[in-house]
């Protein structure tokens, strides 16, 4: 655990880092980015988080076997959405003119919209899930690994 | 004979690498029709404004699944050395 100005920071900091990463994650059929990168950026918020407060305050809330199954929620969300086009083709995009994310973009450089980009959106939050679980869960197992700790069975 | 055998599928390969850069398409100059293709089609097809984002999740979806697997299993990977080292260390 490091001082209190550095444990306040975090704090205050954290917020925004997770508005970010679920930014990157939510715009990422619209702006650059995508599920990997806003991932790695939520993962980078928990690794501040542990290096201000110490595994083991850490532990307390963010427990591994919760992640674990976050994470393979993720990858099999992915893994249903590739299957749900099965109809056509494996990984068919079939929400593509459908209410829900389906509106076509004029072909062409527009302003961009959120409703666009069938499976495309909730695929990219099945992968941000993916990799916000499993690179928390490693870097968490890491420190309290190197710190001694008693890892939760 | 082993070591010939070797030298001789070493050289082979490198050859057969080289004159695969060799006949590469040339970076960057002019656009091939794959690209075209994408650039001109994706927002139709798949109602997106990143190309990338197509590419990745759509057109190359399979690339993207493989590359989810290997990281699920370095994190299973992970988990399971740090645990089974913890046990041990506990009770050796």
């Amino acid at each position: 655990m490091l001082s209190k100005i550095v444990r306040t920071i975090a704090n205050q900091l954290i917020l925004f880092v997770l508005i970010f990463g679920l930014y990157v994650i939510m715009h990422g059929h619209v702006t650059p980015g995508g599920g990997f990168q806003g991932g790695a950026i939520v993962a980078s918020g928990v690794v501040m988080l542990i290096v201000a407060f110490g595994s083991t305050e850490i532990k307390k809330s963010l427990r591994e076997s919760h992640l674990s199954i976050v994470e393979s929620g993720g990858a099999l969300i992915f893994i249903g959405m590739a299957f749900a086009g099965m109809g056509t083709i494996f990984f068919y995009n079939f929400l593509v003119g459908t209410p829900f994310f389906g509106g076509i973009p004029p072909t062409g450089p527009n302003p961009g919209n959120v409703w666009t980009g069938g499976v495309i959106p909730l695929m990219n939050f099945a992968v941000g899930l993916k990799v916000i679980a499993g690179l928390s869960a490693v870097v968490l197992a890491m420190a309290l690994f190197s710190s001694g700790e008693e890892m939760e069975e | 004979m082993r070591q010939i055998v070797a030298w001789f599928a070493l050289i082979i390969m490198v050859a057969v690498l080289i004159t695969g850069a060799l006949l590469m398409h040339p970076f960057g100059y002019p656009p091939s029709d794959m690209d075209d293709y994408m650039i001109a089609n994706s927002q139709a097809e798949t109602a997106n404004n990143n190309v990338v984002a197509a590419v990745l999740f759509d057109y190359r979806g399979l690339d993207t699944l493989g590359e989810a697997t290997v990281l699920f299993t370095a994190v299973t990977g992970v988990l399971l050395l740090l645990r089974a080292l913890k046990k041990k260390e506990k009770n050796p």
